[in-house]
């Protein structure tokens, strides 16, 4: 059950995305996109990453992506005039997509990895991580509320029109 | 069980592809997606060695990379509108003032 869930999940998210980065429609990208991030929510669920699990689909699925659409409807792209792309792109693209998951695969392949996980399994429920959150890692959760703070300020500045 | 290894294996194909995504596409946007697959890609990695060493520290470090990432597109998305403000488009090939 578990193996046959995390291949469905896996070949669904890898296709999602094949299929993201080759529509032409950026709106269609966005769908795959969002359908990516289900995926891999349901591989962290797997994972027992439940909190995490439930952050991906509020955060990513949620509000990125939402944004993502927002900005495509406020620019109102005009229709994607047909160009000379050249050879050339398509191909050291793919060279460079297969000769990295070749690469890494090796790597990952070649190091002595646990072959199945840690005994006593760890959960991570929304009270687990938030123990380890509000614990051991107090300051950079703080830190990066200023992140977050800095990044809001930014948006504000940059989306705001000039005065002559 | 399922080792380790393939859900490394799983989440670099998803690098992959993002990288791939990065140096295909023209539109800024869909750039910018494919960013985002590469950082999940990577938090992949980490909650799946979080998993398999017994500890937590992977899963607290993933939801970190959401938080920078949820940063990260506010900004990018603000600079793509100001470009599509001030060059109305928003294909990176159009973008070549710094090109020789």
């Amino acid at each position: 059950m578990e193996n046959s869930l995390f291949y469905f999940f896996s070949v669904a998210m890898l296709s999602c995305a094949l299929l993201t980065i080759t529509c032409k429609n950026p709106v269609s990208s966005v769908i795959f996109l969002v359908l990516a991030f289900f995926s891999m929510a349901g591989l962290f669920v797997l994972l027992n990453a439940f909190f995490l699990a439930a952050v991906q689909v509020l955060v990513y699925a949620g509000a990125i992506m939402v944004l993502f659409l927002f900005v495509i409807m406020l620019l109102n792209l005009p229709a994607e005039e047909k160009r000379h792309r050249g050879w050339f792109g398509g191909a050291a693209s793919i060279f460079v997509m297969v000769a990295l998951m070749l690469e890494l695969s090796f790597v990952a392949h070649h190091e002595k990895l646990a072959s199945s996980p840690a005994s006593p399994g760890i959960d991570g429920t929304t009270e687990d991580v938030g123990m380890v959150l509000f614990s051991r890692y107090m300051l950079p959760f703080e830190v990066a509320s200023l992140l977050l703070l800095a990044a809001m300020i930014g948006v504000i500045i940059l989306s705001r029109k000039e005065k002559k | 069980m399922i080792p380790l290894e393939h859900w490394i294996i799983v989440s670099s194909c998803l690098f992959a592809i993002g990288v791939a995504g990065v140096i295909l596409r023209r539109n800024a946007l869909v750039v910018y997606m494919s960013l985002e697959m590469i950082l999940n890609a990577s938090n992949l990695a980490l909650v799946a060695a979080s998993r398999y060493n017994g500890n937590l520290d992977g899963q607290v470090f993933a939801f970190f990379t959401i938080a920078v990432a949820a940063a990260e597109v506010a900004v990018g998305l603000a600079i793509i509108v100001a470009l599509f403000r001030l060059k109305q488009t928003v294909q990176v090939s159009d973008v070549t003032t710094l090109k020789l």
